[in-house]
């Protein structure tokens, strides 16, 4: 029977390596399901869930020559979840500024303890610059002016910008 | 007749029938519509259904043609009540419409009755000029617009050239789930 399973790959970046984990991956069966890959400081790092009948230590094996070159791979099994169980308004939380520690830890922690959820993030390290955009479902009946403020009231504190905007959808 | 007073004057259309709006992955989406005779009475009757549809589906500011499964360049629109819309033209349906200018692209959020799953990042130009047909008389019609109006011209004649909002995202993290609103 198929179960969804985390497959991750991270580490040094070259040509071909989406290629050769999908053309495993079919070759096993498997269905691709969301994925979200980027460079990180020049490091690939992707993460997928994929529907598969084959054996984690199968799928892994058959990688093995991936983790060889240097690669980080696991293949993990994972519980199906409620695609649609992101709920709330989207809002849109940009932060940037100097770069030192806690401004990640800092902002979401204040949209965690309003409730909200982040279901996006990137962050960022320029030449001093730090960025940080998070999409952050926030719950129905949301005071956003006064999460508005006491973000702004931590990012002052850590010499940051932040703002915290509707996501808002055109419907067309 | 054409446009008096800003809006549009639409021609007198029969009654409409609500028809099911199609979802991708669809082929007629993804294929470009051809141009019709504006006076041919079945896409005098479309222009009605397409009004009839869109007005009873919450949200919707405008459809085209091959949303309700049918190949022809024909669109209707009323984005009059968005709050994001500055000039407005009212309720009309265009038939065989092509963009003559287009400048100054802004990137929004979209979201289409065709893809209920996800929403996406799209560039598109807030200032724009085009050029239609009325269905019934084939009187022309020249839109310049800007804003909202502007954008959702651009994403009903996407439709008809066979290209869904998916098709312009800004990049590969530009693509969103739908959220549900509870």
């Amino acid at each position: 029977m198929s179960h969804s399973l985390a497959v991750t790959v991270l580490g040094h970046d070259r040509p071909g390596i989406i290629a050769e984990v999908t053309g495993v991956l079919a070759e096993l069966g498997g269905n691709l399901e969301d994925s979200s890959m980027t460079l990180l400081r020049g490091h690939f790092a992707w993460t997928l869930v994929v529907a598969a009948d084959a054996d984690p230590s199968e799928i892994e094996a058959r990688l093995a020559h991936l983790v060889a070159e240097g690669l980080v791979v696991s293949v993990l099994p994972v519980p199906d979840a409620d695609s649609s169980s992101t709920s709330g308004s989207p809002w849109l939380l940009t932060v940037h500024g100097a770069d030192r520690p806690g401004i990640v830890s800092g902002l979401t922690g204040v949209v965690a303890a309003a409730g909200g959820n982040i279901t996006d993030l990137t962050t960022r390290l320029g030449t001093g610059l730090y960025l940080l955009v998070a999409e952050a479902a926030l719950p129905t009946g949301t005071d956003v002016e006064a999460l508005q403020a006491r973000i702004a009231e931590a990012a002052a504190e850590l010499g940051v910008h932040a703002t915290l905007q509707p996501a808002d959808v055109d419907e067309l | 007749m054409g446009i008096v007073d800003g809006r549009i004057v639409m021609p007198p259309l029969p009654e409409g029938r609500v028809l099911p709006v199609v979802t991708a992955p669809a082929a007629v989406l993804s294929t470009p519509c051809v141009d019709v005779d504006p006076c041919d009475p079945g896409v005098v009757q479309l222009a009605a259904d397409l009004l009839a549809t869109q007005r009873v589906s919450p949200g919707c500011v405008g459809l085209a043609a091959n949303q309700v499964g049918v190949g022809w360049r024909v669109f209707s629109l009323d984005v009059t009540a968005h709050p994001k819309a500055r000039i407005t033209h009212g309720e009309y349906v265009l038939v065989n419409a092509v963009v003559e200018s287009a400048s100054r692209n802004e990137k929004s959020r979209e979201g289409c009755m065709s893809v209920p799953d996800f929403t996406g990042d799209v560039k598109r130009a807030s200032r724009l000029v085009v050029r239609g047909l009325l269905p019934g008389t084939g009187e022309e019609v020249v839109i310049e617009t800007d804003a909202f109006e502007a954008r959702a011209l651009q994403h009903e004649l996407d439709h008809l050239a066979g290209f869904l909002f998916l098709d312009r995202v800004v990049g590969p993290h530009a693509v969103f789930p739908r959220q549900t609103y509870l």
